[in-house]
């Protein structure tokens, strides 16, 4: 398998109307939604997404949480009337889903099967917001929208990878390998934020945004007492046969190695993982403290101490990561397939510049991109780090217009490796990927978008002119209606009504 | 989109080695860094919001997930 699985990255862009910072978050964000779907003739008042088969109370460990003692920002299946712009919620015909996640817009990425695809249909993402804050400017001031994670007032707000894994995997085992890994990751793909503490109160800059914002090692929770491994257990496919993994550590990224490392090295170890192939234990004494206090050492030097009494850099543990990996996909002879090699490749080139001198691996990886150039200013200005230009640098890095945003003006001067081209991010706006069923789900919007009457991960719903009974198509194989599996027979679709025959002859979802 | 070939990661645990493929463009890199980094700042200052503080001030986010 290598590298290869089906994943996604789900991300909630912060939100400002500029000399209003106290509008309604809720209504700004269905505001965003609602001008990119009017736009593209997409209806968004419909609320056009199927909840039947979401679970997000269930936990992988077993058991569900009562409704009684959720938090309501937990409820994310329950939404309210048609007409509530703040409910907002549609369908890409690139497959992504596009809403208002509690107080923010969320582009929740289509199904992809590389990271390298994650990498493109994450920054198509980003060209969604960009075009949707364009079409608000049109209506002064505006809506501003910013692809980090902390406000550095306390708040805190997600970019959440998912992984397709088997059932069959313990729990208990991807909370034992992924610990320590997901403890060190982050200097590999850390956004870099300026300010320690969810508040930022102590001036100085961290390696994470997110870091400071983790309390627990294990749980359910994704809006408070966040955990480093969660258990929201909601596969969106066959129940028995995957567990979808929902990774909520890490950052927004801006530079592609950066993003093409956390998926493609998450990938792998969980592949690892899946494989029993770590045989050695590499537990953490003390994960949540040590995942700060690795964030908060941008020189690396900070040390991981071990349940063993090993102590090691976050870079040391990252290359035993690395080097079982490459031991195991050298004995499967996945690696190489194209896509593991590149991610071998990376790995092994961000690892060697963070332990020679972190500041070189400037061109690939955020924080350190960011980290240069604040460090630039307290040069030439004699800056202090409590200094508000520096924070306004970190949170303007992110903004998502091209002329405004930092990341976005050094990227086009050439200053980041770019692994993806404009043409392919620009082209996956609107097209699906290929390889998962993410590509029916798109190709249906694209082709039949009026008869939609409503969408989810794992199914569609569509009415038939002349049909009193509306149809279901599940679609709990993420890994069927690929191009290859239903290709043919949507090309071959006169309208809805033959595709719902063709469908049930052969039923290829 | 890279190359065929396998790629295994080796420790580099002492200082006496140093990375075997870019060691030179490491300070090459930096060199470059110094040089031009007035330009970069420029580019920066250029599209900087002009009220630092009060741009600071007003981004407040509800929080997410």
């Amino acid at each position: 398998m290598g590298v290869r699985r089906v994943m996604g990255i789900e991300t909630e862009y912060g939100i400002s109307l500029q000399g209003a910072p106290h509008a309604n978050p809720m209504v700004l964000s269905g505001q965003v939604v609602t001008a990119y779907a009017q736009a593209h003739g997409i209806r968004a008042a419909r609320g056009s997404w199927d909840y039947a088969d979401e679970a997000p109370l269930r936990d992988a460990r077993g058991f569900d949480m009562g409704r009684g003692v959720a938090h309501p920002s937990q409820l994310t299946d329950e939404w309210g009337s048609d007409d509530d712009p703040t409910m907002a919620n549609v369908v890409l015909t690139n497959g992504a889903r596009l809403y208002v996640d509690h107080a923010h817009p969320e582009y929740s990425s289509p199904e992809v099967d590389t990271p390298r695809d994650g990498l493109i249909w994450d920054r198509a993402g980003e060209l969604v917001m960009q075009e949707a804050v364009r079409r608000l400017a049109a209506s002064p001031p505006g809506i501003n929208l910013y692809k980090n994670n902390a406000d550095g007032k306390g708040s805190s707000y997600g970019t959440h990878e998912n992984y397709l894994m088997r059932r069959s995997t313990p729990f208990a085992e991807i909370v034992r390998h992924l610990t320590p890994f997901f403890v060190a990751r982050q200097v590999m793909c850390g956004s870099g934020r300026v300010g320690i503490g969810v508040d930022s109160k102590v001036p100085g800059f961290q390696i994470a945004q997110r870091s400071d914002f983790f309390e627990v090692e294990v749980g359910l929770e994704t809006t408070l007492k966040r955990p480093i491994i969660n258990t929201r257990d909601e596969p969106h496919a066959t129940a028995d046969r995957y567990r979808r993994l929902h990774v909520i550590i890490g950052d927004a990224n801006h530079a592609d190695v950066a993003g093409l490392l956390k998926l493609g090295t998450t990938s792998l170890v969980l592949e690892l993982i899946e494989a029993g192939a770590i045989r050695e234990s590499l537990t953490v004494r003390h994960p949540v403290a040590t995942l700060q206090a690795i964030s908060h050492d941008p020189t690396l030097a900070a040390l991981i101490e071990l349940e063993d009494g090993r102590k090691l850099t976050a870079v040391q543990l990252l290359w035993r990561y690395a080097e079982l990996v490459a031991g195991h996909v050298e004995r499967t002879g996945e690696g190489s397939e194209p896509h593991t090699a590149e991610v071998m490749q990376w790995w092994t080139q961000v690892l060697t510049k963070l332990e020679t001198d972190p500041m070189s691996a400037a061109r690939e990886v955020d924080w350190v991109g960011k980290l240069a150039v604040l460090q630039a200013y307290r040069d030439r200005d004699g800056m202090e780090w409590h200094d508000p230009r520096l924070k306004a640098i970190d949170i303007q890095w992110s903004d998502v217009r091209p002329d405004k945003g930092i990341f976005s003006k050094l990227r086009a001067a050439g200053r980041f490796t770019e692994l993806v081209t404009a043409d392919e991010v620009q082209a996956a706006v609107t097209s699906p990927p290929e390889e998962t069923r993410a590509y029916f789900r798109g190709r249906m919007l694209d082709q039949f978008g009026d008869a939609v009457v409503a969408a989810s991960w794992d199914s569609l719903i569509v009415e038939v002119p002349g049909q009193r009974a509306l149809h279901r198509i599940p679609m709990m194989e993420p890994q069927r209606g690929t191009r290859a599996h239903v290709g043919p027979l949507l090309d071959a679709s006169s309208d809805i009504a033959d595709l719902v025959d063709r469908l049930r002859a052969d039923e290829p979802t | 989109m890279a190359g065929q070939e396998q790629i295994r990661p080796t420790r580099r645990g002492g200082d006496d080695e140093g990375p075997d493929s870019d060691g030179g463009q490491v300070s090459a890199t930096k060199a470059n860094l110094d040089q031009d980094v007035d330009g970069l700042l420029d580019e920066i200052d250029g599209v900087l919001e002009s009220n630092a503080e009060e741009f600071v001030k007003s981004f407040v986010q509800k929080g997410g997930q």
